[in-house]
Formats: C-alpha cells, structure tokens, sequence
C-alpha cells in the first residue's frame, strides 16, 4: 500500500510550515492552497509540524 | 535584464530590494502573496536599536512599546528584566500588516519595480546570467537577470533548489500558532514568556502586548518532542494561566531554529531571512536579522554589478557581512537551545529561582545567561566561554 499525506483544507491555515520539511519537494504553498504532489512517500515529518493538525497520512 | 531579482517581500527581500534600488540597480521584487504583509506568520517583537539602525521609525508601525521582559518558569517563578527608568522603552511590538507593507513601498520608491501574485517557479544558468522562471496571476513568464536573492521565507524552495541549505528536520524548525486577543487584563509596559517542557516542549509561549487591552498571545514547539499540535499547547496554555479574552485573529507559522549556516551563497545567488535560517535558535526572533541580512544583500549585489563578477566567490563578501553582524550570535544561542531542550521542568524552577528578585538591567538573552553563571557555574560551564 502507498501512502500519502492528505490535507484538511477546512483546517489548513497556509502557512508553509510544512513546506519546510519535506525533504522530496512533494508540497507546494500555491498562495493559500497547499498542492501535495504525486512523488509524496507518506513520511509524516509534514504532518508533525503542522500547528494545526491539518494533515493527516493515509493509504492510497 | 534586471540586475537583480529577488523572490518574497519580506522584511529581508525588501530591504534587499530597497538598498540595491537606492544603489540605482535595476530591480524585481516578486511576492507570491496577493497582498503583502498578510496573512502575518509573527509575533511582532523587535528591540528598538534593531529597527532604528535603519530606519525613522514611523509611528504608524507600532503597536505598543515595552519597557522589559518578564519570564516565567514553570512553577511560575518569576523573572524581571526591564530598564529602571520610564522612558526608557527599549522594545517595539509592531504592527506588521503596516510595516512589512511601507519597507516594500519604499523599495518601489527607491525605483524597484514590485510584483505581486507573481511566485517564483525556477531558474536556470545560462552563460553568465539567469533565467528566472515564474507564476504572474496564473501566466507563465521568463525574465533575465545577473543576481537572483532568494528571501522566500521558511518555506524557502529556492535555497533547497540551488544546494544551499538543506531541508530543516523536527529538531531545527518551531511549530507555532498564536491568537490575537483583547480584552485582557495585562500591564502593557512588559512581554511575558512562559518556559517549560510541559507548557511548550522545546519552545515557549509568549504575550506581547499591542495596546488597548489586546495581545499577542502564542506558543513555538519544537516538533521533534511536541505530542500534539501547537493550537492544542495554545489552548491549554491559556486555560491554563487563566487568561481571559476574546480571540479577533489567528496566525499559524514556523521559525527555523537551526543555527548558523556556512555559507549563504552560490554563483549568482544570496539567500536571506529565515530562507538562510538567520532566524535565532533561542527566541525564534528573524525580523531584525532579515533586517540586516537584506541591508547586506542589496550592498553587495550592488559591488558584484560594479564589478561585473558574480561567482559564489565574490558573493562570499555578503557571508562575512551577515556573520560579522549575527552569526556569532546565532552559533552561541544555538549552543544554548541545545542546553535549554535538555533542561527538565525542575531544573528550569532551579534557574529561575536562583535569579528571581534580581532586577536585570538589560533585556537580552546574554544578561540572563551571565546571571545564571553566576548561580550555577557547574550546570551551564560549557557557555561560559560563549557568554562572557
Ligand atoms: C508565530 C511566529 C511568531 C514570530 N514572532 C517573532 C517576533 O516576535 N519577533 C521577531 O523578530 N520574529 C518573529 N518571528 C519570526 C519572523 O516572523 C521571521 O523571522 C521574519 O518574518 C523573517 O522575514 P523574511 O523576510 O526572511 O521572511 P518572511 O517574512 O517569511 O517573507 C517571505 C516572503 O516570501 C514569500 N514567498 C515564499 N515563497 C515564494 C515564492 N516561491 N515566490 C514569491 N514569493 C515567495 C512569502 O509569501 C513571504 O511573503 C515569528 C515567527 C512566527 C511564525
Ligand atoms: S503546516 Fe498545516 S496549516 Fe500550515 S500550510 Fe501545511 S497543512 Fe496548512
Ligand atoms: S508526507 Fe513526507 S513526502 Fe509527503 S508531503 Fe509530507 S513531508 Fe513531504
């Protein structure tokens, strides 16, 4: 199974500090739209630094 | 062609723009953000020394001035650092919305041209220039230039992009979420900091006031030990001192806290800001380092054009103007982030205690660290060639 991060929009704050530790270039701060890509592994270091909460790993 | 582009108007990326202006470069100032300033991702804390070595500060950009600091344990011991005399404020806390706004006005003044909703996508070496690819409202467009300055913040993609810094790990970035309140019960000559693993593992929560009862009230944790999310710390540490007010704004961010880094530059590149993680490692504090990182940038962009040389080589002189200026302190407070992520709740009760009643004549970190040698050489002997 692959995994993926996923976001919460109605909780994301665009605040790119997840953009900051992903090692893969897998996310982008488009504005106020975070893009995840297709090469994301699902490692988690995002989603521990959210101070929201927003992200979650899932399996795809 | 431009001279020099530089990618995110920031504190640092408009100083950089406004100084290499003024020098009568040709300049591009590209922000992704359709409105600059907002949302803000701070808590608008700035000494004042740091903002007036630059700039007449106009009073439209302050909020609230603060006379000292009082820091807090987390058994609550206090600790009191403030100038004796009133008058004597010795720190601003601004109103970013209005400052980071007029600092890129003044770099168009100065004949920078400024785009907005325009981000930064790629570049590429060609010859001796770049080619800067970008995202302006949805078009794709290319533009030349000799110097490209990436001040895109935390996020930074361009620093990662061109081998310069490397991606920040849980340990060097704080998670941080913060309200704006009002209506609270606070005197506003002061900011306050709350320590503690428990409160805010790895980072601190802070309240600094901005007039009329309203504050900034928020909390960095450093993710490596953080079990929840920073708004869940937040909302705990407010029930938990008893804080009373209503919540009118909401800021989520993060501050690199990583340290000095070893070069700030590649051929025809100079990162600065919190995209050269000049954040600093103990308070999270970046606005007067990407000050004055921008201010060195715009300099040496400027001596790079007159010479017609480009090569990481001569940018190097923008690395010895930042590290003259900070990074020394940068390496001596990451020395001591290291050492405050080892201290336990007890140990922190300790320290406070053993300065508690000590009015600290002088707001800085380094007056704390001095005091506390004092009282316990043996806990923090390996600072003390740093500190003194
Ligand atoms: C909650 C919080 C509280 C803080 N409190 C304080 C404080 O009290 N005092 C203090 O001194 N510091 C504080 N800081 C740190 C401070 O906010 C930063 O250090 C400071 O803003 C750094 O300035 P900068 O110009 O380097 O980057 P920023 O201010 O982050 O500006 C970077 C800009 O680049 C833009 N950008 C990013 N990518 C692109 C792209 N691809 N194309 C175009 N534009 C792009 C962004 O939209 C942004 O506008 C705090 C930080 C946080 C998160
Ligand atoms: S860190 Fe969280 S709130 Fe910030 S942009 Fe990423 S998902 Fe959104
Ligand atoms: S899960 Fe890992 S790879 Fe995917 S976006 Fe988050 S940090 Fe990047």
């Amino acid at each position: 199974m692959k995994k993926r991060a996923v976001v919460d929009r109605k909780k994301c704050a665009y605040c790119g500090a997840c953009v900051a530790v992903c090692n893969l270039d897998a996310n982008e701060l488009v504005e106020t739209y975070l893009e995840i890509k297709e090469n994301c592994t699902g490692c988690g270091a995002c989603a521990k630094v959210c101070p929201l909460g927003a992200l979650s790993i899932e399996e795809v | 062609m431009y001279d020099v582009v530089v990618v995110g108007a920031g504190p640092a990326g408009s100083m950089a723009a406004k100084t290499a202006a003024e020098k009568g470069l040709e300049v591009l100032l590209i922000e992704k953000r359709q409105e600059i300033g907002t949302p803000v991702r701070c808590a608008e804390g700035i000494s004042k020394t740091s903002i007036e070595r630059f700039f007449e500060v106009d009073k439209r950009w302050i909020a609230a001035e603060v006379i000292g600091a009082k820091i807090y344990s987390p058994d609550m011991t206090e600790v009191v650092m403030s100038e004796e005399m009133a008058g004597n404020e010795v720190g601003y806390v601004l109103e970013r919305k209005i400052f980071d706004r007029q600092i890129a006005r003044l770099a168009a003044k100065a004949g920078a041209e400024v785009r907005v909703k325009t981000a930064f996508e790629k570049f590429e070496r060609v010859g001796d220039k770049l080619k800067v690819q970008m995202r302006c409202i949805g078009e794709k467009i290319e533009v030349e230039t000799k110097i490209l300055i990436g001040a895109d913040g935390v996020e930074s993609k361009l620093g990662r992009m061109a081998g310069i810094i490397r991606t920040l790990k849980l340990d060097e970035i704080e998670s941080c979420a913060q309200y704006l309140m009002s209506g609270l019960d606070i005197d506003p000559n002061y900011t306050y900091f709350y320590l503690g693993r428990d409160i805010a593992p790895g980072g601190y929560a802070w309240v600094f006031p901005k007039g009329e009862n309203s504050a900034n009230v928020g909390i960095g944790v450093l993710p490596k030990m953080a079990e929840k999310s920073a708004k869940e710390y937040l909302d705990r540490f407010i029930e938990k001192i008893g804080m009373k007010g209503k919540i009118v704004e909401f800021v989520a961010g993060a501050v690199p806290v990583y340290g000095e880094i070893e070069t700030a530059v590649a051929d025809h590149l100079m990162l600065a800001g919190d995209a050269a993680y000049h954040s600093d490692p103990i308070t999270g504090g970046g606005i007067a380092n990407a000050l004055a990182a921008g201010y060195y940038a715009g300099l040496v962009a400027y001596e790079a054009v007159k010479n017609n040389d480009f090569s990481a080589e001569f940018l190097k002189r923008y690395d010895k103007l930042w590290k003259e200026d900070f990074g020394k302190k940068l390496r001596r407070n990451k020395k001591l982030q290291e050492k405050f992520l080892k201290m336990d709740d007890e140990t922190l009760n300790k320290l406070a205690k053993s300065i508690s009643g000590k009015n600290l004549k002088e707001m800085s970190v380094q007056a704390i660290v001095k005091e506390l040698l004092k009282a316990h050489p043996r806990l923090l002997w390996d600072l003390k060639d740093l500190f003194i």
